[in-house]
């Protein structure tokens, strides 16, 4: 697979150089580019305000070329394929620019004949394939219903042969037994499996050109990677050309050739993904790449890039990265900047580079070694001097065999025919001032098993033991009092605060309900105080969470969960909502908290980037239950458990190099209403054994912390 | 002397409850931005003119006393001069200002503006003589000399005095209201009245000034003719229509706004119930009003009306008048509506209340330890405020119709109370007749049909403006 890739790149690499340099020179060589896109701008909105969402892209995608567009959200790149497919929404308009299909100009097209293009040269797969399909149509029917529209209008050609295309297409984008999925609808299909079809349903017209908009973000790692091999598969096969759009830099580097990032509505660098990866020019894309948390920036800061995305209805002047940037020169505020070649094939828009290649370099690593040494200054010693009395010491909080189950009732009088067993004993140690993190893909029951353990859910079964307590037997009353120390941050900063209360009321909230301070006016003291340590500022009290950015909001939520002082937060996937450099803000902001006040964090995440920078120890789960859990360099550097391996490699990496051998795992996770026999992952294992299927296997301790639940002979302890 | 009768309290009640809301609207964007969206639609202002002139003409009725009697024979004693006698009569502010209206009544069906009596009748002539026609009413144009003649110009000349009349109201309110507000805003009084024309974006003040300007002079011309003409006609017995249809709008606003106060607090705090603690209490209540929904609702009413019937019949030393009768059977009617109708409200709520229970600032709210009662005061409540908002004023409409129907098969309000069902019902018989009595029925359709015109338009810009689904799309 790595080889192939590398293959690919090697050919496609210097076409693809040649057509970036003439895009951005606004040449006109057409030669053989399937798309070709020059300064198109899209507004949304009334005439008197227009928003100008795109303004001025160019871009040309060259055959079996896969090219990225990279951004953070509203910077108009689902903006941009929509107006290449011109499925604007209501309000929508191309304003100027050409786009070329092929040689053929698609905006002056008349709307009959875009329409026989949709889907036929040119088609599109969603983010999400959950509302992409009908739910009242079987799966057959909608890929049948794609072969008709854009096979020759063949009134001769039999059903027979539309069945058989449908099946060749399914076959194509790996559905098993597709005679029988054909029948199925969309609900009974898992979410791969729908993109899959999505896929399916693109490739029906042969498209010369693929829009994929965000394709893998509501999936799983393991399923992403099945997902994006399939993609690069069909490509290889077909010759067809890739737009993905995406905001995953990890996605970007495993399957792009080459990459344009977009900030604000407008390109700012383009580059073959080697160079970029390897030297960012842009400003932005160089603070983009710092915020990503890996293990190597642990105990360090990390990049943030201050300030907010300009509102896109105002007209610039000068650069619009500029009042963020903190390379900015004088000129920046007043002059656009145009394309500067960097190397053959990187072109950035940024005038540091206008003195020529070296004028940039130059300031790129003046850069690098600005943010690389207060990080490494200062993460030394806190981790070590956090851990070190802790190792003998008695766990804040530690659950035994914790069950959550969810009855299945069926029929007239609601009888209990099963559960749902989304947590199915579960062991976790949490020490004081240390963050544990729970790692797995969804509906493996790792917010469950958070809820269960704050009571949010009642547990079925198991022990949570808290400073000498049970907390699953508790009294709700006795549990009251005991809310105070264990608290929770939810993964969607806008549905996780009332739109209906002030932000000092919703901060304040605890403080009150639990009786901590009972004056009025103590109580907005420390909300104010709160407000400012989590770097919002006490003049938010006044204002509606609708005033605030996902970041800001996810700030104030931290400050809420502050306000009682708690000794454990859950933070239940905090950053998965948010762009990779509010999540450095974020993350930035978490570490601090824990350095001043010592408190534990359980940690949910199916981010394993944000497990290597902030965990001290790591816990997998895999369908309601542990399969290994230590401390995170033996799990990261040295996963035993099959699963595990597999999980990590199906991690898109920026790193070219990282040489670790791909798992990938077929199929999907089963239902944890029906979970299988023995261990639970063996039906997907690629080294099970006869004897998995018998019994769930026992923990096997491999050193004092680390410890896996897999057969001995398996993991070679 | 004043007389509070059960539905005027429970009126006054309600006028608290709407203060006290707006008062708690204006202090809270989430309720505040809505309703000015409301104010800016300009169908939305001109339905909220024509039914605040329905709402005052309602208030005015509700206010009862007995009026005090003239001193007949001040030769009785000296006690009775100093404690005034009063009527056992109840009469309210509007029976006051309609004097005229109420005592003109003449022996049967007149159509409007008639001059003559509808039917025919034996009158004995100066010589003696006896014929058979149409005589004249004893006040419909009773100052004309010769109707034939003079009738058509006594009615375009009253009709131009009332709209003169009108306007010089209108222009007097305008300036009242402006200078009101010139003197609030510390402005002078030509810096504000540009201002507010230039600024027309806060409220539609245009269509709500023009829609005034409609209602004033066609209430100047009403009222300029009906002391002259019954300008609707009379009924059966004489009655002047015109009163009848202006006494009616009382029941029908009391129809649709009491039984939702009656139903409220049961639909909003068994929804919210059963939504949030699920289980047994979730069973319960959503027994509780399937059973009730499975009952047809007029043969619950009819059922409860006759009970009513039978009670009054029984205990008739109990009312001191036919109005405090009537008056009982209204509220009974109302909170027998209430019974029937807050299943629709109660479900829409549980099921919201199911899944604002799994939002995360709930959960959050749980970890914080906040006890239920408040979490749902804080949290729960205000989030569905909306689906309440909706529901009340798509509900008041229905409601209005419904009164109409149900006194038309006889289960609605007491027979002897003005409501335009009981116009209908009564005028039902006399559609047989030729020629046709068109008026009594004409009159409530006119009265009716505007009011819940108005209170429809109003219900779907309020819809619009609170349902969060359409939010931003306008």
């Amino acid at each position: 697979m790595v080889e192939q890739a590398g293959a690919e790149r090697g050919v496609a690499g210097p076409e693809a150089g040649a057509a970036g340099a003439a895009g951005a020179a606004g040449a006109a060589g057409a030669a053989g580019a399937v798309l070709e896109v020059r300064g198109l701008r899209t507004q949304l909105g009334g005439a008197a305000r227009p928003v100008t969402v795109v303004d001025g892209i160019d871009l040309r995608i060259a055959p079996g070329e896969t090219l990225a567009l990279l951004g953070e959200s509203g910077c108009g790149k689902s903006m941009t394929a929509l107006s290449l497919m011109r499925l604007l929404p209501l309000g929508g308009r191309i304003v100027a620019g050409s786009v070329c299909l092929g040689g053929h100009e698609l905006l002056s097209l008349p709307e009959r004949e875009m329409r026989m293009l949709r889907g036929g040269r040119m088609a599109m797969i969603f983010q999400e394939p959950q509302t992409s399909l009908n739910p009242v149509m079987r799966i057959g029917a909608q890929v049948a219903e794609a072969v008709r529209v854009h096979e020759d209008m063949d009134r001769t050609r039999a059903s027979a042969w539309v069945a058989d295309r449908v099946q060749e297409l399914l076959r194509a984008v790996g559905i098993p037994d597709p005679e029988r999925r054909a029948e199925d609808y969309p609900h009974q299909l898992s979410g791969g499996m729908k993109q899959r079809v999505m896929i399916a349903i693109a490739l029906a017209g042969n498209p010369r050109l693929l829009i994929a908009d965000e394709p893998t973000t509501a999936l799983d790692v393991t399923i992403q990677a099945q997902v994006l091999q399939l993609l690069k598969r069909v490509q290889r096969d077909t010759g067809m050309a890739v737009l993905l759009i995406t905001h995953d830099l990890g996605v970007v580097a495993e399957t792009a050739e080459r990459l344009a990032v977009m900030y604000a509505g407008q390109i700012v660098e383009q580059a073959s993904c080697a160079e970029f990866f390897a030297a960012p020019a842009h400003p932005y894309s160089r603070k983009l790449l710092e915020s990503l948390p890996t293990a190597a920036k642990r105990g360090g800061q990390l990049a943030m890039i201050p300030g907010r995305v300009p509102a896109l209805d105002q007209s610039f002047a000068g650069c619009r990265f500029a009042p963020r940037c903190d390379r900015v020169l004088e000129s920046c505020a007043t002059t656009e900047p145009d394309w500067q070649a960097v190397s053959q094939d990187q072109q950035v828009r940024c005038l540091l580079w206008r003195a020529g290649p070296s004028s940039g370099v130059a300031a790129a690593s003046a850069q690098a070694a600005d943010v690389a040494q207060p990080g490494e200054t200062a993460m030394a010693p806190a981790p070590a001097s956090a851990l070190a009395p802790k190792l003998g010491a008695e766990p804040l909080l530690r659950t035994e065999g914790l069950k959550v189950w969810f009855p299945i009732r069926r029929g007239l009088f609601k009888r209990v025919v099963g559960h749902v067993r989304a947590v199915d004993g579960v062991d976790l140690t949490l020490n004081a001032g240390e963050t544990l993190a729970l790692v797995g893909e969804s509906g493996c029951g790792k917010t469950t098993a958070g809820k269960g353990l704050l009571r949010l859910e009642q547990p079925t079964g198991g022990r949570v033991t808290y400073g000498g307590q049970d907390l699953a037997q508790l009294a709700p009353a006795r549990m009251r009092r005991l809310r105070k120390d264990l608290q929770i941050i939810f993964q969607d900063p806008f549905a996780s605060m009332n739109p209906r209360m002030l932000i000092g009321d919703i901060v304040g909230e605890g403080l009150q309900a639990l009786g901590i301070e009972r004056q009025a006016a103590r109580r907005r003291e420390r909300v104010a105080a709160l407000l400012e340590r989590v770097g919002i500022g006490a003049e938010a009290m006044t204002r509606y969470p609708h005033e605030f950015s996902g970041g800001q909001r996810q700030r104030i939520c931290i400050a809420r969960a502050l306000a009682v002082e708690p000794r454990v937060i859950v933070c239940d996937e905090p950053t998965s909502a948010l762009d990779v450099s509010v999540q450095a803000q974020i993350l930035n902001l978490l570490k601090s908290l824990q350095q001043d006040f010592g408190i534990s964090y359980l940690f949910i995440t199916h981010n394993i980037a944000v497990v290597s920078y902030l965990a001290q120890q790591v816990a997998v789960m895999y369908l309601g239950r542990l399969v290994e859990q230590g401390p995170v360099a033996d799990i990261l550097g040295n996963p035993r458990h099959p699963y595990t391996q597999a999980l990590l490699s199906a991690v898109p990496s920026i790193d070219p190099d990282s040489g670790r051998e791909q798992v990938r795992l077929s199929g999907d996770m089963p239902s944890p209403a029906q979970p299988p026999s023995g261990c639970y992952f063996h039906p997907r294992c690629p080294v099970a054994r006869p004897e998995c299927a018998q019994a769930y296997p026992e923990a096997v301790h491999l050193d004092a912390q680390h410890q896996v639940n897999c057969l001995p002979e398996i993991v070679g302890a | 002397m004043l007389v509070v009768l059960w539905t005027d309290a429970l009126i006054f009640v309600l006028i608290a409850v709407v203060l006290g809301f707006a008062f708690h609207a204006t202090r809270h964007p989430h309720l505040r931005v809505p309703w000015q969206q409301v104010g800016r639609s300009r169908v939305a202002a001109g339905a909220l003119v024509v039914l605040s002139v329905y709402v005052a003409i309602g208030l005015l009725d509700s206010v009862h006393f007995h009026p005090r009697l003239e001193a007949q024979t001040p030769a009785v004693g000296e006690a009775s001069q100093e404690t005034p006698t009063y009527s056992t009569q109840v009469i309210s502010l509007l029976d006051l200002w309609l004097q005229p209206l109420r005592e003109q009544e003449e022996k049967t069906f007149s159509a409007p503006f008639a001059t003559h009596l509808f039917v025919k009748e034996a009158m004995e002539q100066p010589d003696g003589s006896v014929i058979r026609a149409y005589p004249r009413l004893e006040h419909g144009g009773a100052h004309l000399t010769d109707p034939a003649r003079d009738r058509a110009p006594d009615i375009l000349l009253s009709t131009l005095l009332g709209l003169v009349q009108g306007l010089i109201a209108w222009t007097g309110f305008l300036l009242m209201v402006l200078g009101l507000s010139a003197w609030r805003a510390r402005e002078s009084f030509a810096q504000r009245v540009l201002q507010l024309r230039q600024e027309p974006t806060q409220a539609a003040w245009r269509v709500a000034v023009w829609t005034l300007l409609v209602m004033l002079v066609l209430g100047f011309i009403a009222a300029e003719l009906a002391v002259k003409y019954h300008i609707l006609g009379t009924d059966k017995v004489g009655e002047d229509v015109f009163y009848q249809s202006l006494k009616s709008i009382r029941t029908g606003l009391v129809i649709g706004t009491l039984t939702t106060l009656v139903m409220l607090p049961a639909a909003v705090i068994l929804g919210i119930m059963a939504g949030y603690f699920r289980g047994l209490t979730d069973d319960i209540i959503q027994y509780l009003y399937t059973t009730l929904n499975s009952i047809p609702g007029v043969l619950l009413i009819a059922a409860a009306i006759l009970m009513l019937q039978v009670y009054m019949a029984n205990h008739g030393d109990e009312f001191n008048s036919l109005v405090e009768r009537a008056d009982l059977r209204l509220l009974f009617l109302c909170i027998i509506l209430g019974v029937t109708s807050w299943t629709g409200l109660c479900r829409l709520l549980r099921g919201e209340s199911l899944k604002l229970r799994e939002a995360d600032y709930v959960q959050a709210a749980i970890a914080l330890g906040v006890r239920h009662s408040r979490l749902i005061a804080r949290h729960i409540l205000p989030n569905v405020l909306h689906i309440v908002m909706i529901t009340l004023v798509l509900d008041f409409s229905g409601l209005v119709l419904a009164e109409a129907v149900l006194s038309y098969v006889n289960i609605g309000v007491d027979p002897t109370m003005n409501s335009w069902g009981n116009m209908i019902n009564s005028a039902r018989l006399e559609l047989a007749r030729d020629p046709i009595v068109w008026w009594s029925l004409a009159a409530a359709f006119g009265f009716m049909f505007t009011l819940v015109l108005a209170a429809n338009l109003l219900a779907d810009v309020v819809r619009d403006a609170f349902d969060p689904r359409l939010r931003g799309t306008a």
